[in-house]
């Protein structure tokens, strides 16, 4: 009897060896003659837990790990292939508390199958909601999405829905629908983990926004930084074509839609949708002012819905199971859930999707686990190098758009990244400068010269050089920028700055001389 | 027009150029196949993708120059990226981006003498929750600590 195995092909899990790891299952299983099937899944997103293997023993999925490739024979000398005990065995992996908790919509199959095997897609749901998509007038589809209450998961939270009928209103004989998988923000991975680890859920969710609005192309616009993520969803794109559910008539619907992934060249401002769509034109990634918005003119001037992964990705459930069903999980105006990713100095780092409104205090302290130095939180970033830091002061913000907003922060791609008490905040608010004076594309001033005179004006606080009249100078050009740029990495580099000066001032304090002459 | 371009990038080129040109947008998809071509994009690639595309040899440079990935120049032999992003900074990757330089005896955009690595930061590679990261040729390497990094370097340097 041949036995299954589970060994990830997620970009996390090959980070820490999964290849060497079976290809030593496979070597061992092979010196004592047992027959095993070793299926690349995606990641569960229990990160701390990679490579996280998992054998198929009584029906049930029994997850070991983190593996190292010197650990399999000791796994078959204790009969794995059974689920037989050993240290690294978690017993049955959908009973481990951190994924038994959270509320898998979008992330459903993601680690369960073969990201590559639409058998494994169709066996869990999978083109269900395009099925019905397909028997749908667009603007109905356009009704569900807007009822369910699917904001943006980029970042900026706009309602799906009611872009998409701006776009399906726009006359244009071309309409393109753009996937942002420009995931730069540090402390994010969700874009990435659905591209590795469940492509066709993507690719499902862009081909029912092109039936929505009558777009018949569609873009994937990542990162060279993933090549992992480029290389699945190409594959996952062609298998899609093949058995038509992309082409000339999508579903046998007579509808067309197609798509193509296509790679940025290593600049973050490309994450700003109009850069971004700059960029897939063969431009410099430079922004452009709005209006017109890209529902109006967007892609070579057409009508273009632009939305992140995770919005597009969380699409085919809405329509499978309904706006209702979607629309009672969440808080206040923010509805569904949110793959929130943990990251950082933590115990357990990973993807926890889950409905809003849990408070940062539960995901740090509790689902988090605390730091992964055992030393106490200093400060959690949420949303990216454009988010701000959060001191356990604000642990009971519950995560939500509106309540982040309110503590001058802001939960951007749900990304939070933790840091024990030996971080220097000073240190991260001039690094916030410089990687906006690093990326930034230059076409406005504020955020072109402002950010290099943060990097300065950081540096003189550091040596002691006035620092209360530097400290206003700051604050003050953290103004300039937040109201004068032309887009979010100016305008939101203050977020960090500011929130790294009003919750931890004794960082911005430094005794001067001593601590320059270092 | 008479360009002097010599004769193999100039044809080597022509022919990514012929193949992608087809493309919506074919700039990006054209500059990063002669990248892999050549391990950089030639100045000699310029005029004739200028010249293919329609566009001013000014507004070609304008593209090449404001992407970070495109080089100017061939790397060495391997290519080092460490993220220096937020997530590896809050588990020490500023320190391992130190003990890596002084290893190398190179700053960060620079290559070491024998031509052997280039040493170049990168800005998350989605490996937040197992940092520090880095990349070696395309490899991807977690939970980085002075052992490990120190190792990396040791299979660049091979």
């Amino acid at each position: 009897m041949t036995v299954k195995i589970y060994v990830p092909r997620d970009t996390a899990a090959l980070a820490l060896g999964a290849n060497k790891v079976a290809a030593a299952i496979e070597k061992e299983a092979q010196a004592r003659g047992l027959e095993v099937t070793i299926v690349r899944n995606g990641s569960h997103g229990m990160h701390w837990l990679e490579p996280l293997v998992e054998v198929v023993a009584g029906g049930e999925r029994i997850a070991y790990g983190p593996v190292k490739a010197s650990d399999v024979p000791s796994l078959f000398e204790a009969g794995f292939v059974t689920g037989g005990a050993h240290p690294l065995c978690h017993g049955p992996t959908k009973d481990i508390p951190f994924l038994k908790q959270q509320t898998r919509l979008t992330f459903a199959r993601c680690g369960l199958t073969d990201p590559l095997s639409l058998d494994d897609y169709r066996a869990l749901r999978g083109l269900a909601g395009l099925e019905k998509a397909v028997a749908m007038a667009p603007i109905d589809i356009v009704t569900e999405v807007t009822d369910s209450g699917l904001r943006g998961r980029g970042g900026a939270g706009f309602p799906t829905g009611i872009k998409w009928k701006t776009v399906l209103e726009a006359a244009g004989d071309r309409k393109y629908i753009v996937c942002n998988a420009d995931e730069g923000d540090s402390g994010t991975f969700a874009d990435r983990m659905i591209m590795e680890g469940d492509p066709f859920v993507l690719i499902e969710g862009m081909a029912i926004a092109g039936l929505a609005t009558g777009a018949t192309k569609g873009f994937i616009y990542t990162r060279s930084e993933y090549p992992h993520a480029i290389a699945i969803m190409s594959e996952a794109i062609e298998i899609a074509r093949q058995v038509g559910v992309l082409g000339p008539s999508v579903l046998g619907s007579g509808r067309a839609f197609d798509m193509e992934v296509r790679v940025g060249a290593g600049a973050y401002v490309c994450g700003e949708e109009t850069s971004l769509l700059n960029s897939l034109e063969g431009k410099r990634g430079v922004v452009r002012a709005k209006p017109p918005l890209p529902a109006h003119k967007g892609l070579f001037d057409c009508p273009t819905v632009i939305n992140n992964v995770i919005s597009l990705a969380s699409v085919p459930v809405v329509l499978d199971q309904g706006a209702a069903f979607y629309r009672d999980f969440g808080m206040g105006r923010s509805r569904g859930t949110i793959p929130i990713q943990i990251a950082g100095n933590v115990k357990h780092g990973g993807l926890y999707e889950t409905a809003f409104g849990l408070s940062l205090g539960e995901i740090v302290d509790q689902i988090a686990g605390g730091t992964a130095s055992g030393r106490p939180v200093k400060a959690v970033q949420v949303g990216g190098p454009l988010g701000a830091y959060f001191p356990r002061a604000l642990f009971d913000t519950p995560f939500d758009y509106e309540a982040f907003a309110a503590k001058d922060g802001l939960i951007g791609h749900a990304g939070i990244v933790v840091f024990d008490d030996t971080a220097d905040m000073l240190h991260q608010a001039r690094f916030a400068m410089e990687f906006c004076a690093i990326e930034s594309c230059g076409k406005c001033t504020p955020c072109r010269i402002g950010s290099t005179r943060g990097v300065e004006v950081a540096d003189k606080i550091a040596r002691g050089i006035e620092p209360e009249k530097n400290r206003e100078l700051l604050a003050d050009l953290c103004n300039t920028m937040k109201f004068g740029s032309l887009c979010a990495l100016g305008g939101f580099t203050p977020y960090p700055v500011m929130s790294a000066m009003t919750h931890f001032p004794e960082d911005f304090s430094p005794a001067p001389a001593v601590q320059a002459a270092e | 027009m008479n360009l002097h371009v010599s004769g193999d990038v100039g044809t080597r080129t022509t022919a990514i150029i012929g193949a992608l040109k087809g493309l919506e947008g074919p700039l990006l998809p054209i500059l990063h196949e002669i990248q892999a071509e050549f391990g950089y994009v030639p100045q000699e690639s310029l005029p004739v993708i200028a010249r293919e595309l329609n566009l001013s040899r000014a507004e070609v440079h304008g593209v090449v120059t404001f992407y970070h990935d495109f080089r100017e120049r061939p790397a060495g032999r391997h290519v080092l990226k460490l993220c220096r992003a937020e997530a590896c900074q809050s588990m020490g990757a500023d320190a391992i981006a130190e003990r890596v330089k002084a290893l190398l005896g190179i700053d960060f955009h620079q290559t070491t003498l024998d031509g052997a690595v280039t040493l170049e930061p990168v800005y998350c590679l989605g490996l937040c929750s197992c940092a520090p990261s880095a990349m070696l040729d395309g490899e991807v390497h977690g939970r980085l600590d002075a052992a490990a990094a120190a190792e990396l370097v040791a299979e660049a340097r091979r």
